[in-house]
């Protein structure tokens, strides 16, 4: 669905001519666990089995990148490993990424973008039974920067993962994250984190399939916009399919709007065939500043544009608690202070 | 020696049926060191006083004046009555997710103050009140009344009173919803602030239970917008006796 999305900004992209050669990719903070670098083939049979493209900016990426990152991780770690990928500022680039996570691994992961990036992106994650995985994906690029792609996960049986978003800065930024919970006992928490401010577009098309029982997912997306030309669009789609019984599923999206002007389009949808579910359940809120959060801080000495600036960190804050990669955290707790440093005014 | 003056106080608030007076004409005198209680029945004024004294958006001063020391509260923003010395524990204090209560507190201890508290002697502080008030040291990193229960939120507003230090406090309704216990750690949260520091305090309530462990000096009865009768702590017992039917039928 395109009806929210600068298709013109975005259609340059896909259109061009898509670079679609090896990057320079590595891996650092490697130490109990073993993750491994290589390249494939996308006619690999690994590939395509989180999810196939159902979108044209995803199927050009798919096209136009004959080989295939694959990071393999196994054994355990509870520390951060970083996924850098260099040369992205290389022009209008297609990558396609699979993240394989052994059965019965533990891995927090994390991918930065930085800079002016023109990219169509897809990132498999496959999670292997019984594993428990945290991705975190930080996006801090240029206003002229736009990055489109799908992120496919595929969470095996008793198997976690935990799948975040963080968008602070970019021109047009799409992307869409899915997860096909397809083996009993799988769960996944996707999460998302937005600040989109002059003139820059975020959007999030989330898509999560129950289908096999006792299934859990969790989604929450917050975003503030904090310029009068900024943009979100989030739609969320939970599909509880036949066999998914005892299903728990919880979808939300809440957006700040801190100027006049800004606009954010937030779309819950929630589809059950199955009536033996533990929980289901979907919101979906958007509004200015609450007068009584900001009049109880402000009878307590802290002038307005401060009590702002702590209702806007307190807003996002529950997202960023929950981020798995400390580096990530670290980031968007000083890119927020940068952010809303001068305190925010009406 | 500060004091606290309400001349003449009419306030409106904008319904859907237009604006409609529930002040109309308060006058009232608080100097530091001292405790009143202004009672009342339901509707009869006494939180838009209070919410009108800290300067809520939601209550319109169509006339009179509120001063501290001559200085025009009503001309000053809600956190610069706050820094002038002002405080309202209030009945309904509202949740502000994601801010912890110790940031909360070390923000507004900074605002008031002027300067950032030493670190090693306002944790020692903190802890102490919250010790006093019968909080568990956890708290101090739950986020801003969410989750609290009725007793939590008084006595987070009371704690922010002693860590705060106003030299004034309004308390609206602090009794309501809380049972014998929690009123009495509650009750000794204000009177160590009155004893410890030159506080003056305005007790706004609708019953006598917490003026057993509160002792007021002055009582005002406000019915229908108007203080209608004021003396000492002996007009609070017969209130006790008497409720406020006596005063409802005047009104009429």
């Amino acid at each position: 669905m395109w009806r929210f999305s600068p298709v013109e900004k975005i259609s340059r992209i896909v259109e061009s001519e898509l670079n679609g050669s090896r990057l320079d990719a590595s891996l650092s903070g490697v130490t109990t666990a073993s993750a491994s670098l290589d390249w494939i083939p996308n006619s690999d049979p690994r590939v395509g089995r989180a999810g196939l493209p159902e979108d044209r900016a995803v199927a050009a990426a798919w096209e136009s990148a004959p080989d295939v990152l694959l990071v393999t991780i196994s054994g355990e770690q509870s520390s951060e490993i970083v996924l850098t990928l260099s040369g992205l500022d290389r022009g209008p680039s297609a990558v396609h990424t699979l993240i394989a996570v052994a059965p019965h691994a533990v891995a927090t992961l994390s991918v930065r973008y930085s800079g002016k990036i023109e990219a169509c992106d897809v990132v498999e994650i496959v999670v292997g039974e019984g594993a428990r995985c945290d991705v975190t994906f930080c996006v801090e690029e240029t206003n002229d920067s736009v990055h489109v792609g799908a992120h496919f996960a595929q969470v095996g049986r008793d198997a976690s993962l935990t799948h975040s978003l963080v968008v602070l800065s970019g021109g047009v930024v799409r992307l869409n994250p899915s997860a096909q919970l397809d083996c009993a006992g799988g769960s996944v928490q996707l999460l998302g984190l937005y600040t989109p401010g002059d003139h820059e577009h975020v959007e999030h098309h989330v898509y999560v399939n129950h289908d096999a029982p006792y299934t859990h997912s969790n989604v929450l997306f917050k975003g503030a916009l904090r310029s009068s030309s900024s943009r979100a669009v989030w739609i969320g789609d939970v599909l509880i399919g036949e066999k998914a019984a005892g299903t728990d599923s919880y979808e939300q999206n809440r957006n700040l709007i801190l100027r006049d002007g800004a606009r954010a389009d937030s779309i819950p949808n929630l589809e059950i065939e199955t009536g033996d579910i533990v929980g289901a359940g979907h919101a979906s809120a958007t509004g200015k500043f609450d007068e009584e959060q900001l009049f109880y801080l402000q009878s307590r000495g802290i002038a307005e544009p401060e009590a702002r600036m702590l209702v806007v960190r307190g807003f996002l804050n529950e997202v960023a608690q929950k981020l798995g990669a400390p580096s990530i955290a670290a980031l968007v707790d000083s890119t927020l202070d940068r952010q809303f440093s001068e305190g925010i005014s009406e | 020696m500060s004091t606290l003056s309400i001349r003449d106080l009419h306030v409106s608030v904008d319904t859907d049926g237009g604006p409609r007076e529930i002040l109309r004409g308060v006058n009232l005198d608080l100097n530091s060191g001292e405790t009143h209680a202004v009672m009342g029945p339901n509707g009869s004024g006494k939180s838009t006083l209070a919410y009108t004294i800290s300067g809520h958006p939601r209550y319109i001063v169509t006339s009179g004046s509120i001063t501290l020391d001559g200085e025009d509260v009503l001309a000053m923003s809600v956190d610069e009555r706050a820094r002038a010395g002002l405080f309202l524990a209030m009945q309904y204090p509202v949740e502000v997710p994601g801010i912890t209560v110790s940031n909360f507190l070390r923000t507004a201890k900074t605002a008031v103050s002027g300067e950032a508290p030493a670190l090693r002697t306002w944790v020692k502080e903190m802890r102490e009140s919250m010790t006093n008030l019968r909080m568990d040291s956890t708290f101090a990193e739950r986020n801003v009344n969410e989750g609290f229960s009725g007793g939590e939120k008084k006595r987070h507003e009371i704690l922010q009173l002693e860590l705060l230090r106003p030299r004034f406090a309004i308390l609206d309704e602090t009794d309501s919803g809380l049972d014998v216990d929690a009123l009495k750690t509650v009750s000794e949260g204000v009177n160590r602030s009155l004893n410890s520091t030159d506080l003056g305090v305005l007790l706004i309530t609708h019953y006598t239970r917490i003026l057993r462990y509160i002792h007021p000096q002055h009582v005002h009865v406000i019915v229908a917008g108007r203080i209608v009768e004021e003396g000492g702590p002996e007009l609070a017992d017969r209130l006790e006796n008497e409720g406020y039917d006596r005063f409802l039928q005047d009104a009429v």
